[in-house]
C-alpha cells in the first residue's frame, strides 16, 4: 500500500526525530563518561574500557551528591507514601459514596490539580517562616504533598468509579466494614493504577525544583535537582563533573521509566484524556 | 516547570457510573486529604489574593495598595514584556509541538513502522528527565564552545556560530526550542493514541472515494483527534506559561530581561527585590490566565465536537 520512497521517508523524518530527542541526552552522558576537564583534576583518574567511569565519584564526593540524593529520598518517599495513601482514601469517598457537597468539594480539589506552584509556594514561604517551619522536612513535604493529593484524588475517584459495583455490595452484603472493603476488596485489584500513581508521584517529587529552592536554605536538606543547581554555581571550571551530577540526578527516575515504561506513558495521557 | 511539575489536568463533571449510596463517613475518608490540601494550597491561594493587595517588602510593615500591583502588571514595562515572552513561548512549547507531533504521530500510525516500540521510548524520555538537567544539557548545547557551534563549524557555517543564550536576539527562541524538545514526544504519543482508536474503515472508505494521503489526513485523521489535541494544547500552554526551572538555570531572565517569565519574575520579586505584593499580584494573574486559558480550550474542543 505504501510505496517504498513513502516508506524511506518516514524513516528517515522518524530516525531524525528520534536523533534530536537523544541528542541533549547523549551530549551530557558523554560528557560525563569523557576525561575531567576541570582545573581540579587530580590526574587520568579511573576509568574503565576508555570511559571514565571515575567523574562519578568525583562528582559523588565534591558535588557532594551523596547527601543531595539522601534528603531527595527521605522528600519522595515521605510524599509518595502519604499522598498515595490520602488519595485512595478520598476518591474511594467520592467514587463510591454519595454525599451533601460532594460536587462542590470535587471541583476544590480540581483546583489545585490547575494551580501553578509558583502561585502557592511565594504565601507560603512567608507563612511558614512566621511559624518558624522554614528550612524543614515539612515545609518541602507537606506543599508537595497537598499538590499531589489533587491529581491522586482525581485519579483514585476515575478508578473507583469505573470499577464494579456489584463486588461492592456483595461485600457489604457480606457484612465487610467500609474500612475492610477498601482495602481488602477494593485496593488489591487497583495495584495497577495505584504503582501508576506511585511512579508519576515519585517523578514529580524527585523532579520539582521550585518549593525546594524557596524553602530550603541549609545544605543537608537540599535535594537533588537543587544541589545541582547549586554545583552548577559553582563548579566553573569545567562540565565533565556537572555532567555527571546531571546523570546521577536524572538516573532513579529514568530507571523506574525504562523498566515501567507502560506506566509513565498511560499515567500521563490517561490522566489527561479521563472524563 | 513540567517534569518537576504536576500536569494540568483537563478536568469536567464526571459522566460515569452514578455514585454509590449515601454515605456520612465519606467525610471521615476526605478528611485527612482535605486537611493537608487545605492548609498548603487553597489557604496559600487566599493569602496570594490578600497579599497582592498589599505593598510590602518581606520584613517591614506592609502598606495597604489596592489594586495598584494588579495595575502595574498592565502599565509596567518589564512584567509586559515578562507574559509577552510567555506568548512567544507558547509557539515553541504548544504550536511547534503540535504540527511536529501531528506529523509524526500520522507516519507511526499509517506506515508500519518497525521499531515504533523504541521510537516511544526515546520520544517520550525527556519528559522524564529532571528539567534541572534537561536545562544543565542544553546549556552545554548552546554555550559558546558548544556542541551547537561544534556541530556549525563541521558543516562550515562558522558564521552563524554564538553564545546562543547570550544573545539578545536569540536567547528567547533558543529556551523555546527546548521547550519544542520537551514537549513534542508527549504530543506525539497523546495523539498517536487518539489516531489508533480511528476505525480503520474511514480509511479505507476515504481511499475509496480516492483520497490522496494529505487529503486523507486532513478529512479523516485530523478530525477525529480534535479531542486530544485539545489536552495536548492545554498541557503545553499550561506548561509554557509555567516555565521557570528552565529559565533560572538557562539564563536567569536575561540577557538584559528579553528571557523573562512570569514565573521567574514572581520568584525574583518575591526574594530578590522584596516586592512580595507584586509578586503575589503576578501568581494571582497567570493562575486566572491559566483556568481561562484551559476552559477556553475545552468549551472550543466541545463545541466543535457537538
Amino acid at each position: 500500500m505504501i510505496s517504498r520512497g513513502e516508506r524511506l521517508a518516514n524513516y528517515v523524518i522518524l530516525t531524525a526525530f528520534a536523533t534530536f530527542a537523544l541528542f541533549p541526552i547523549l551530549t551530557i552522558v558523554l560528557a560525563a563518561l569523557g576525561p575531567d576537564d576541570s582545573a581540579a583534576s587530580a590526574g587520568p583518574g579511573f576509568s574503565v574500557a576508555g570511559l571514565h567511569v571515575g567523574n562519578f565519584a568525583s562528582a559523588w564526593e565534591i558535588g557532594r551528591f551523596g547527601t543531595y540524593l539522601r534528603s531527595s529520598l527521605a522528600v519522595s518517599s515521605f510524599v509518595v507514601v502519604v499522598s498515595v495513601v490520602l488519595s485512595i482514601m478520598s476518591g474511594y469517598a467520592f467514587g463510591t459514596m454519595r454525599f451533601r457537597g460532594q460536587a462542590v468539594l470535587f471541583y476544590l480539589f480540581l483546583l489545585g490539580i490547575m494551580m501553578p506552584s509558583e502561585a502557592i509556594a511565594v504565601p507560603l514561604y512567608f507563612d511558614l517562616r512566621a511559624l518558624g517551619l522554614i528550612d524543614t522536612f515539612w515545609s518541602v513535604a507537606l506543599p508537595q504533598v497537598a499538590l499531589s493529593v489533587a491529581f491522586g484524588t482525581f485519579w483514585m475517584r476515575a478508578y473507583f468509579r469505573a470499577g464494579s459495583r456489584a463486588i461492592v455490595e456483595a461485600a457489604r452484603i457480606d457484612g465487610a466494614s467500609h474500612w475492610r472493603i477498601l482495602w481488602q476488596v477494593l485496593v488489591p485489584p487497583a495495584r495497577p493504577a495505584i504503582v501508576t500513581l506511585t511512579l508519576l508521584v515519585f517523578m514529580w517529587t524527585w523532579n520539582e525544583f521550585l518549593i525546594p529552592l524557596i524553602m530550603v536554605t541549609s545544605e543537608s536538606l537540599r535535594t537533588a535537582p537543587l544541589g545541582l543547581a547549586f554545583f552548577q554555581g559553582q563548579h566553573t571550571s569545567g562540565f565533565t563533573l556537572l555532567a555527571a551530577g546531571s546523570v546521577i540526578v536524572a538516573t532513579p527516575v529514568v530507571i523506574f521509566y525504562l523498566f515501567l515504561q507502560r506506566h509513565f506513558i498511560r499515567g500521563l495521557l490517561q490522566g489527561a484524556v479521563r472524563e | 516547570m513540567t517534569t518537576g511539575t504536576r500536569p494540568r489536568r483537563r478536568a469536567g463533571p464526571g459522566t460515569g457510573h452514578p455514585p454509590g449510596e449515601p454515605r456520612r463517613v465519606a467525610y471521615l475518608y476526605l478528611l485527612p486529604a482535605f486537611v493537608v490540601y487545605a492548609a498548603f494550597l487553597l489557604y496559600p491561594i487566599g493569602r496570594a489574593v490578600h497579599l497582592s493587595l498589599y505593598e510590602w517588602d518581606g520584613l517591614t510593615l506592609g502598606r495597604w495598595a489596592g489594586l495598584a500591583n494588579y495595575a502595574a502588571i498592565a502599565a509596567d514595562e518589564g512584567l509586559r514584556a515578562a507574559f509577552g515572552h510567555a506568548l512567544v513561548l507558547i509557539v515553541f512549547y504548544a504550536l511547534a509541538p503540535l504540527a511536529i507531533g501531528l506529523v509524526l504521530a500520522a507516519i507511526l500510525n499509517h506506515a508500519k513502522v518497525r521499531g515504533l516500540g523504541f521510537f516511544r521510548t526515546v520520544v517520550f524520555l525527556p519528559q522524564v528527565v529532571a528539567m534541572v538537567v534537561v536545562a544543565v544539557a542544553w546549556r552545554r548545547v548552546y554555550a559558546p564552545d558548544g556542541t551547537l557551534n561544534d556541530l556549525l563549524g563541521a558543516v562550515g557555517l562558522d558564521a552563524l556560530t554564538r553564545g546562543w543564550l547570550g544573545d539578545h536576539a536569540f536567547a528567547l527562541p533558543a529556551v523555546g526550542v527546548v521547550g519544542t524538545w520537551f514537549e513534542t514526544g508527549l504530543v506525539t504519543v497523546l495523539l498517536l493514541a487518539g489516531m489508533s482508536r480511528v476505525p480503520v474503515e474511514l480509511y479505507e472508505a476515504a481511499r475509496l472515494d480516492g483520497a490522496g494521503a494529505v487529503k486523507e489526513f486532513f478529512a479523516v485523521t485530523l478530525p477525529s483527534v480534535r479531542g486530544e489535541i485539545a489536552v495536548a494544547l492545554t498541557l503545553t500552554v499550561i506548561a509554557a506559561l509555567r516555565t521557570f526551572d528552565l529559565v533560572y538555570i538557562t539564563t536567569r531572565g536575561g540577557p538584559g530581561d528579553s528571557t523573562s517569565v512570569p514565573s521567574y519574575e514572581i520568584y525574583h520579586r518575591a526574594f530578590g527585590l522584596g516586592q512580595v505584593g507584586s509578586a503575589a499580584a503576578i501568581g494571582v494573574t497567570l493562575t486566572v490566565v491559566i483556568f481561562a486559558i484551559s476552559l477556553v480550550i475545552n468549551r472550543f474542543a466541545d463545541r466543535r465536537e457537538s
